[in-house]
């Protein structure tokens, strides 16, 4: 497979192996002189998954299920504590910086909030050519076409009334497509997308969406969609993986996982989630407590204190992540009594 | 609304005509304009709309809670038969936390951080009512904290040592400390994790049946509103354009926003429709609103009087009431380009 890599199309464009991210915790001096031992929160605490090529992979969990900081480590920008991010092939620890650079062309992000990742000084214009500069500087006099040609893609039109514009002078959808063209102005082949139309109102997230997939499908990129919005990811993400607490409690393919839950958490989950009809309203009781500290999560299985199923082994063992039904892997010492 | 009626809804708040405009930069945005809304004792009223729709300015009107350069510029304010906009302000304070109750999205915003849970509910109780004594202001948080499910020890911690979910119920403590009749939830459970959400929601469920306190929740989570609220009311750039029963207005939407909205409203259930509506356009801005109908633009079914004169809020059915030319007798010189099933 190493022989000829230009010609050898992967299935996976990215191998995620037991990855880990223990952050160290800040504490004050005088805990620092006190006691002997370094006190960590494990973010992420050893998860493991695949994206295929050209799917939209969806990566959802509450606050503190990690799901940010693996989009993070999946692109290099944090470090990992342990595990490996394998990138078509190459293992990105053993990528040089400088090497690095080039390879940063082949992996954007679309954030969260359009504002604040616009900077306020630079034009459109600037912004969205600010990558080509930087990947492709011997090629200046192009990159207004370029510029240009993304943002009809994206749906600034005419581009030329965009274009020496300010971020505050275009309206919210303008911007959220602003920082879409600028992520894909440099023809990523990954595209981490974090929590991406959170910020957009109901009533334009459908086209923002629409936007998304057309343009994968255009440009053959593949997407790390990360969300705690599973209605949403319900109308883009091809398989999800479900995060409990620093690990992966669920991955599957995105039907299966909605229609047949088969970890008690993301059951608990899903029916949680509001369902837009009055004539459905929920009868489930949710599951008790609060999510736990990261700094000192529960032994065995994380979510044994709150499951409505658990046993002894629960609070003891871990229970790996195994695939019950064909591309449908749950970690769960129980999850069998779902199928 | 509905005089001829034998059952007349008990009205707790009526709001007649209410202008909220905000004042910058010579630039005037009326953030409500003529607003007219009914909320019935005992209910809860889902108030939705799009970032910037004015639904946070309507709730902090009705506690007189605008601030420069914000004013209330006209209206009427009944509330439980008194006239709110003509008190002096030291007698609207007696209504503020008393009768009506606000949470906020963020209530670290509204906790003070170095004060402890337990003074917060002490004091709000002590400041309505000086003559409760101390330790019985603090049984009765220690009960809301137990009927809350938290526990009473966390009566002694500070706000942030409080889950976002805790603050959340801490606040609603305060609202039935003092036994509000409204609580005016303004995305108080935007910022929750959704399991966490879910409780919640299940909680103001039975606190509104048990302290028989009405909810109005203002939110821009329409799913939410079709589990939890009785009626719901749809804002658009600063008018109400719908309210009805949720059963009437979610299966039978009147207003284009509206039956566009609900379209676009993600599902997490998969049944026959996949799609998303997609919605052309964008809210308007309130500073320089459409002439006419402000969701002409946007509108599928626009006619000429759209572009040129406001429609009202009317009765369609006796409990649904709509903001729109559709169904509503044209003015002379003005024909309808659509037939509508009425």
């Amino acid at each position: 497979m190493s022989e000829k890599p230009e010609v050898n199309i992967r299935e996976n464009l990215v191998e995620v192996i037991n990855l880990k991210k223990w952050f160290q915790i800040q504490s004050g001096m005088l805990d620092g002189v006190l006691s002997r031992e370094t006190i960590y929160v494990r973010a992420v605490d050893g998860v493991s998954f695949n994206i295929r090529r050209g799917e939209v992979f969806g990566l959802a969990g509450e606050s503190g299920s990690g799901k940010t900081t693996i989009g993070r480590l999946v692109i290099r920008l944090e470090e990992p504590t342990e595990g490996e991010v394998i990138f078509d092939g190459i293992d990105l620890a053993s990528v040089k910086p400088s090497e690095m650079r080039k390879m940063r062309r082949r992996m954007q992000v679309i954030f969260q909030d359009p504002m604040a990742s616009l900077n306020p000084r630079m034009t459109i214009g600037e912004a969205i050519t600010h990558g080509l500069k930087i990947h492709f500087p011997g090629d200046s006099e192009n990159h207004r076409d370029t510029a240009f040609n993304m943002m009809e893609k994206v749906g600034l039109t005419p581009p030329s009334s965009f274009y020496d514009k300010y971020p505050h002078q275009i309206s919210g959808g303008q911007r959220q497509r602003v920082v879409i063209a600028r992520a894909l102005v440099t023809l990523p082949d990954l595209v981490l997308a974090d929590e991406p139309i959170a910020m957009a109102d109901v009533s334009v997230r459908a086209l923002l969406l629409d936007l998304m997939v057309r343009l994968k499908n255009e440009l053959n990129l593949t997407y790390l969609f990360i969300t705690h919005d599973l209605a949403t990811a319900k109308y883009i993400c091809d398989r999800i993986g479900i995060l409990y607490l620093g690990k992966m409690v669920e991955i599957g393919e995105l039907r299966d996982v909605y229609t047949h839950p088969l970890h008690p958490y993301t059951q608990a989950l899903m029916a949680a989630v509001p369902i837009p009809d009055p004539r459905e309203r929920r009868t489930q009781t949710m599951p008790a407590g609060e999510i736990p500290n990261p700094i000192n999560p529960p032994s065995g299985c994380r979510f044994h204190p709150r499951c409505p199923i658990a046993q002894a082994i629960c609070s003891s063992e871990q229970p790996e992540l195994q695939e019950l039904e064909l591309g449908h892997l749950v970690a769960c010492h129980f999850a069998e009594d779902f199928l | 609304m509905t005089n001829n009626q034998s059952s007349e809804p008990d009205i707790l708040y009526k709001i007649r005509k209410l202008v909220v405009e905000y004042h910058t930069r010579g630039v005037v945005v009326t953030a409500v304009d003529h607003v007219d809304l009914d909320i019935q004792r005992g209910e809860v009223l889902g108030l939705v709309g799009e970032s910037g729709c004015g639904k946070s300015t309507l709730g902090k009107a009705l506690m007189r809670m605008i601030e420069p350069p914000g004013e209330i510029v006209g209206g009427e304010l009944w509330f439980d038969g008194t006239e709110l906009l003509s008190l002096p302000e030291r007698e609207i304070r007696e209504y503020r936390g008393s009768k009506i109750s606000m949470i906020f999205q963020d209530p670290m915003t509204s906790l003070n951080p170095v004060q402890r849970v337990d003074e917060h509910i002490i004091e709000t109780i002590k400041v309505h009512e000086p003559e409760t004594k101390k330790s019985a202001a603090l049984e009765r948080a220690q009960a809301l904290f137990e009927r809350l499910g938290i526990q009473k020890r966390r009566l002694n911690d500070y706000p942030h040592q409080l889950s976002g979910g805790m603050r959340q119920r801490t606040m609603v403590s305060l609202g039935l400390a003092l036994n509000a009749d409204l609580i005016i939830a303004d995305e108080a459970t935007t910022s929750l994790d959704v399991i966490v959400e879910a409780k919640l929601v299940d909680q103001l469920e039975e606190i509104r049946k048990e302290f028989w306190v009405t909810i109005l929740l203002i939110t821009h989570n329409i799913a939410l509103v079709a589990q939890i609220a009785d009626r719901i009311a749809v804002m658009y750039a600063g008018k109400i354009v719908e309210i009805g029963y949720v059963n009437d207005v979610f299966l039978n939407p009147l207003h284009p926003y509206t039956q566009g909205l609900l379209q676009s409203v993600p599902n997490i259930k998969f049944d026959e429709r996949e799609d998303l509506f997609k919605m052309p356009g964008e809210p308007p801005s309130l500073s320089d609103p459409p002439q006419g109908c402000r969701f002409h633009p946007r509108c599928p079914h626009v006619m000429p009087i759209c572009t040129q004169v406001e429609p009202q809020l009317l009765e369609n059915s006796p409990d649904q009431l709509v903001d729109c030319w559709l169904y509503q007798n044209l003015p002379e010189g003005y024909e309808s380009t659509i037939e509508v099933e009425k």
